[in-house]
């Protein structure tokens, strides 16, 4: 599998700290050249800080990284790149008014006195294409790519400058299946030519299907480096978790005779949600489940004042609420989770404390708005350790947190308001699978004391798992109803459209 | 940029002592709680320069460190510093204000034509009253309009200026010597200039909501997401109309105590008006709160705008030509937005 000039990696004792937490200890890690190396774990085990050591985009605090044996220190991802090691980053950091071409020889432009040789690029770029079998207009500006193609030129632009290593940090995680698979395909030749592949990814079949060696981490910590073959999903979780992390399924217990208390009538809004009723009862899970541009999401903006409404009725336990913005539906007792915690939820300059109180600071306010911060610190720091926030310091800041833990400020922050309906919209979008079980946790808890909880999940397991009743959306309109524990098959077909018979 | 002590929004250290991003002097095994780290540089750093910055102009030059001297800096300030408080306000909350010398200006005309033409105790209720409705006229363009904030107030910037000009007839409104009118600007309290009061009144009150009350923390909020600052149930455009009006008004106060300073009302541009509002902002960055919001505080402007001036009065007194001052006050601007980007990074 390795050829003769494949790059060898070797990290040795690679220590990293961040805010007093260890990042990574003592990792020891090789990676032989010529093969595709996988690091997994869970949100904040370290697997990411690891491949960003290797390509120069963070120091290490302590040990070393060889290539090749030659003990190297980058300073910056572009010393890395120079030695040949690429780094194709989870956010893609292509300039999206260039062209393909211009992205793919940003740097290494054939010249001639300080000309660049525009024919002679091109000729170089079909001849990089035929080369590694890729297809990719290099004309078309790079913003307007799909995220799939825009990978393909990071990946062009590293085989270009003749990058010998290439990480890649969850390459994956906003693709299809198919461009997945043609992915795969890509990193196969890559391997087959003598690249070496650093691949960091929480997808564990993708890992079994791909890698040739897989480290497992866990808190920073490494927990063994084996072949592939020697692996199955359940031995990797296991060892990511230490323990077996199963799929939880809750037990739905529910009062058909208690109190509604959400109760949506025709909702109407222009060219995205049609006619939408539905209601939810107290200690109630609904799950809404569809597709991607169903209106999920629509619908829980729209019921959370997010977004405007064009008609229709929305009442929270008997009385009619004119809900148009956010603090309206949050005066109706509502409490809303947006789909993106970075773009719509968090305050990542902020600290825990901040951000769990930010709606309702009233309450650790004297009436002329002066705040009283110990009392907010009393109160957010109980609140963090029940949601076991990990550290619990209301002090700390946001942006400094795993995103599991980051998920769980901000269910703090609507926690901290004791609402009567909970909108969920993918409360565990990249989040760790522990952080994922402790969260479905949590949720059903809240049901059973009595909040009426409206979920929404691209994932069908997680809806099936939690839901009482199951609603699916199709083309803005609810097209199905499901009581507790439908056949998982039987919900994706009505989401596809297929089969039964509508009920709306 | 992030995290003091005393903006309780941000992250404070933690109760172990560490600071919350990468540790970039230490090298490896070295872990000392009590060590300057990278982020203590990017934090403080600039009031350990400020504090440099005067020890040396204290020993260069003899006149400097006597109560007169330092009454004086703070003095000649007091209008810049009131008006770069407040816009400190605007920019933690994410806008921008390219109006303040245009405000001043206005409002400076305005007191002067009320205390000529009205009565001279109306200056003072006009001259901030003028303010405030020019901050609610940024503020309109800037939410309701969505006009960016930094073309809306450049826009408004050029008619206020003008509108100026239009009512001192591009002259200059002396005002009556009466004591009513000119304590403001010529009269001390305690041997203490009124200006440099009213400075430090203003500096620790709005210091104080920022830091300690609702109001406060939604600045930081609004500033730091907008969309999540909204869907907690915030009125976003309110809480930025706020700032505009406080910055108008601050605007506004300035304007009058350089009205009663000097006696008159002047439309010149090429005074403090047409300075104001870089100095100001130039005053904000330099203390180390961040340009695009959500972070930062008022202290820090107060540190920033003494430290631009504290080169104006020390070169004065140490004799250096003028044109160095500017050059020196951009070089530390580029030095201390830079210091801590680079701390950033690592």
């Amino acid at each position: 599998m390795s050829s003769a000039d494949a790059a060898h990696v070797r990290l040795v004792s690679i220590g990293k700290r961040y805010s007093g937490t260890k990042a990574l200890d003592d990792v020891s890690v090789e990676v032989a050249g010529g093969t595709v190396h996988a690091l997994v774990g869970a949100n904040g085990a370290g697997k990411s800080t690891l491949g960003k050591i290797v390509g120069g985009v963070i120091r290490p605090d302590e040990g070393q990284l060889f290539i090749d044996d030659r003990p190297v220190r980058y300073a910056s991802p572009r010393e890395a790149r120079i030695d040949g090691i690429a780094t194709i980053a989870q956010e893609l950091s292509p300039m999206p008014h260039m062209s393909v071409i211009e992205n793919v020889f940003f740097g290494i432009e054939p010249r001639r006195s300080g000309l660049v040789q525009w024919r002679r690029m091109r000729t170089q770029y079909e001849e990089l294409l035929s080369q590694w079998g890729f297809e990719l207009d290099g004309n078309a500006k790079v913003g307007a790519l799909r995220t799939a193609d825009q990978q393909k030129v990071e990946i062009l632009r590293a085989v270009a400058s003749d990058a010998r290593v290439i990480v890649m940090d969850e390459p994956t995680s906003s693709l299809t299946s198919v461009e997945t698979n043609a992915l795969h395909r890509m990193i196969r030749v890559l391997r087959e030519r003598g690249k070496t592949i650093v691949y960091v990814s929480h997808f564990l079949d993708e890992v079994l299907e791909l890698a040739d060696t897989v480290t497992v981490l866990r808190s920073g910590r490494l927990v063994r480096t084996a072949p592939v073959t020697e692996e199955t999903e359940e031995s990797l979780v296991a060892g990511m978790f230490g323990a077996a992390a199963a799929a939880e399924h809750f037990d739905k217990q529910q009062d058909s005779a208690a109190a509604v208390v959400l109760d949506v009538s025709g909702l109407e809004r222009k060219g995205v949600l049609r006619d939408i009723s539905l209601q939810i009862r107290a200690g109630e899970i609904v799950g809404l489940a569809g597709l991607v541009g169903s209106g999920r999401s629509e619908l829980a903006r729209a019921i959370a004042g997010a977004d405007p409404i064009d008609g229709g009725t929305i009442a929270v336990d008997g009385t009619e609420r004119r809900i148009r913005t956010p603090a309206d539906a949050m005066a109706a007792g509502m409490a809303f989770l947006p789909e993106s915690r970075k773009d719509d939820g968090l305050f990542m300059e902020m600290s825990l404390a901040a951000n769990t109180t930010f709606a309702d600071l009233r309450t650790v306010a004297s009436r002329f708005g002066v705040l009283r911060l110990a009392l907010e610190r009393g109160k957010t720091h109980s609140l963090l350790t029940s949601l076991s926030v990990e550290p619990p310091v209301p002090s700390a800041k946001v942006t400094n947190l795993s995103g599991g833990n980051q998920q769980k400020v901000l269910f703090a922050r609507w926690l901290f308001r004791n609402p009567r309906v909970l909108i969920l919209d993918e409360p565990t979008r990249g989040v760790d699978v522990a952080a994922r079980a402790a969260i479905h946790r949590l949720i059903n808890k809240l049901a059973a004391q009595g909040t009426a909880v409206l979920l929404i999940s691209s994932e069908i397991e997680e809806v099936l798992g939690l839901a009482h009743r199951v609603l699916v959306m199709r083309r803005g309109s609810i097209t199905r109803e499901f009581a507790a524990d439908p056949p998982m098959d039987a919900v994706m077909e009505a989401a596809f459209g297929l089969g039964g018979s509508t009920t709306a | 940029m992030s995290a003091q002590p005393s903006d309780p929004v941000a992250g404070e250290p933690t109760a172990t002592g560490d600071t919350v991003s990468a540790d970039a002097f230490a090298g490896p095994r070295v872990r000392s709680q009590r060590r300057i780290r990278a982020e203590h540089v990017r934090d403080y750093g600039i009031v350990a320069f400020f504090i440099a910055l005067f020890i040396y102009f204290s020993v260069a030059s003899s006149v400097f460190l006597t109560s007169q001297n330092l009454l004086n800096l703070v003095f000649q300030n007091a209008t810049t510093g009131i008006a770069a408080i407040a816009v400190t306000f605007t920019i933690i909350a994410g806008n921008f204000d390219l109006s303040l010398g245009s405000i001043f200006v206005l409002s400076e005309v305005l007191a002067a034509y009320a205390a000529v033409h009205i009565g001279v105790w109306w200056a003072f209720p006009v001259a901030i009253v003028a303010g405030a409705v020019m901050g609610i006229i940024n503020g309109l363009l800037v939410t309701k309009l969505r006009v960016n904030a930094f073309l809306a107030t450049l826009a408004t910037a050029l008619s206020f200026g003008g509108i100026a000009v239009g009512v001192t007839n591009g002259g200059l409104l002396i005002t009556p010597s009466s004591s009513v009118f000119t304590f403001l600007g010529q009269h001390r309290f305690a041997g203490v200039q009124y200006p440099v009061i009213i400075f430090v009144v203003v500096a620790i009150i709005l210091q104080l909501v920022l830091a300690y009350t609702v109001f406060g923390r939604h600045l930081y909020g609004v500033g730091d997401n907008r969309n999540a600052a909204r869907l907690s149930g915030l009125k976003v455009d309110r809480i930025v109309i706020l700032t505009f009006v406080i910055t108008g008004a601050a605007c506004g106060l300035s304007g009058l105590i350089d009205a009663s300073t000097t006696g008159s009302g002047s439309s010149d541009m090429s005074g403090l008006g047409g300075q104001l509002a870089l100095l100001a902002i130039a005053g904000v960055a330099l203390g180390g709160s961040s340009i695009f919001g959500g972070v930062g505080s008022v202290w820090r402007t107060v540190v920033g705008v003494l430290i631009l001036g504290m080169i104006t009065n020390g070169f004065d007194l140490l004799a250096v030509p003028d044109y160095w001052q500017n050059i020196v006050r951009g070089v530390l601007i580029i030095l201390a937005v830079s210091i801590g980007l680079v701390v950033e990074r690592r």
